[in-house]
């Protein structure tokens, strides 16, 4: 590849996942830039450059937000950039910041990601509608749920899978997130299949305890290039790979059982990181798991699994933190809270304290030498990998 | 580094801390309005609708008859060559059983968004709308509504047609 610097994460930071935060966007930003460079051991003066992700303007109600975000960020006086793909956005943020090094314009950049949902009322949801085609979507009432609702139903009839199998993503992940000490106030707990199933029906096939919640929160990491890492650490963690694709925004012209977008990402990331059999060179995967279906939806699209297998591969405790492919260990979306942008970097964060044996409580049976995080978004078109390798 | 850290940044609040003035706020209300040309594309499709018919362009190079209709092909990324009329039956691709509105409040009778993919078009090609008469209750839904059903839409009276998505009320199961 014709890139000029190897890069390594060498920090990160995260604040916690809350409903609604007393601290604004900007003090949240703040927290976690602050933590993830002291855990590199930098400080501000030492970030060349400073990447932001954030998702729709809208939550806030503030537009030009990475502008308002930058102070708290460190982006100031210093190359400032967003980047914002949707739900794709935290893990691309770090793509975006990846780049700020490998092309050798920057030894180090650090990387900010964050969302707070809760200033809309009565509910964020409402902020979602603006996303939608205004003249062949919106007049129907279409709302976020919907068109999730409508890809889950079409997974689940392709595969026959029963919903009691899609339960299982809650009730992993929700119980792996008790271990997350950031995780939202009564998102992570001890379910059965039988709870998940009985929860309320929002939108059929999706019930509410197979949605993430809306979260406040940020999150950061600090990237280097190989010529810092190795002054700085002994366990440099590498971005050994990085891909992303975007698919049609045309959506009901393409059948939705299969994230194609996800593969092409993946496949990118994975040429790039020399990886020829993802489901052997591939230790544990942070998936992205907004919905529960999304968690065994995106393994088969990263091929992680063969098309309609990740329900078997789930049902059989292989994505368990015990289990030879652990999936989402840090509780995931489902498990920790869905700050937008955030929920993408605390994703890749996890992955960085696992390679580290830093993951605590969290930290996965087996020996990992490689894990990769993953996020989706816009109109269900667009996927975002980075595999991070020691 | 985590596994060192007691106690992460953050001071979640409560509703109650709101409600009750605990924290102070600041509140503001959107007042933004906007008015959208359909484009040339949409424009002739909601025309269509106005006169009870779908309309549909058709690419020569890859061959796809395509709805919601635009004037280039964006696979072969170039402008396409014709209006089709294409049929106003389909089958249903995927649908679900809504009980939210737009701003997660609840609703007692579902609505049934779903994907038609529309007769004429190139196979799974359609567009979003409702489905009606299909029952009220989730069960009855659930067992009336498959994927795959042939569906017929059910037009507005031409005289209240407005040339909008909604100039089709919703599509209805049909013998197939």
């Amino acid at each position: 590849m014709g890139y000029k610097n190897r890069v390594a994460v060498l920090g990160a930071g995260l604040t916690k996942f809350m409903r609604r935060a007393q601290e604004t966007g900007k003090e949240l930003c703040f927290e976690a830039a602050r933590m993830a460079l002291d855990s590199a051991g930098l400080e501000l003066k030492d970030m060349e450059a400073v990447v932001m992700s954030t998702a729709p303007d809208a939550f806030d109600g503030v537009h030009m937000k990475g502008e308002y975000l930058a102070d708290g960020a460190g982006g100031f006086r210093r190359p400032y950039m967003r980047s914002y793909v949707g739900g794709g956005s935290g893990v691309f943020s770090v793509i975006h910041g990846w780049y700020h090094v490998a092309s050798g314009h920057f030894d180090t950049c650090l990387v900010v990601a964050e969302e707070k949902m809760s200033p809309c009322m009565p509910h964020p949801q409402a902020a979602f509608n603006a996303i939608y085609d205004q003249f062949t979507e919106r007049p129907l009432g279409v709302n976020l749920l919907w068109i999730f609702a409508l890809e889950m139903n079409r997974y689940m009839q392709v595969h026959k899978i029963p919903l009691e199998t899609i339960s299982l993503v809650s009730v992993k992940n929700k119980k792996n997130g008790l271990d997350h000490p950031c995780a939202q106030a009564g998102i992570p707990g001890e379910y059965t299949v039988k709870d998940i199933m009985d929860s309320e029906v929002l939108v059929w096939p999706v019930h509410r305890l197979m949605v993430s919640p809306v979260t406040d929160a940020a999150a950061a990491v600090v990237l280097v290039s190989e010529r810092v890492a190795k002054r700085m650490t002994d366990k440099p963690v590498w971005v050994e790979g990085v891909g992303w694709h975007l698919d049609s925004s045309y959506w009901t012209n393409r059948d939705l059982y299969y994230p194609k977008y996800v593969e092409y990402a993946a496949r990118m990331a994975y040429r790039m990181a020399v990886i020829t059999d993802p489901r052997k060179e591939i230790h544990l995967a942070e998936v992205y798991d907004p919905f529960a279906y999304k968690e065994l939806h995106h393994m088969e699209g990263l091929l992680l699994a063969d098309k309609g297998e990740a329900p078997r591969l789930l049902e059989k405790g292989v994505t368990q933190r015990d289990g030879d492919l652990p999936v989402c260990p840090s509780g995931g979306l489902m498990g920790v809270g869905n700050p937008i942008a955030a929920a993408g970097l605390m994703k890749v964060a996890e992955v960085f304290w696992q390679l580290r044996g830093e993951a605590g409580a969290r930290q996965v049976s087996r020996p990992v030498k490689r894990g990769l995080a993953q996020a989706w978004g816009d109109l269900m078109q667009v996927g975002t990998v980075v595999v991070l390798g020691v | 580094m985590s596994h060192h850290l007691k106690e992460f940044p953050g001071v979640p609040l409560k509703d109650s801390d709101i409600q009750e003035g605990k924290v102070l706020t600041t509140r503001w209300e959107v007042k933004a309005e906007y008015a959208w040309d359909t484009g040339v594309a949409l424009g002739e499709f909601f025309a269509g609708l106005k006169d009870g018919r779908i309309l549909a362009r058709q690419c020569d190079r890859c061959g796809r008859i395509v709805v919601p209709p635009r004037m280039f092909c964006e696979w072969c990324h170039r402008p396409n060559d014709r209006w089709v009329e294409v049929k106003d039956t389909g089958r249903v691709n995927t649908f679900s059983v809504s009980f939210v509105l737009w701003d997660a409040s609840r609703v007692k009778v579902p609505s049934v968004p779903a994907v038609i993919e529309i007769d004429g078009c190139t196979p799974g090609v359609g567009f979003m709308h409702l489905l009606g008469n299909v029952g009220t209750t989730l069960e009855e839904i659930l067992a009336r509504v498959k994927i795959g059903m042939p569906v017929k839409a059910v037009w507005r009276p031409a005289s209240e047609r407005t040339g909008a998505i909604t100039d089709i009320v919703h599509f209805v199961p049909r013998e197939g």
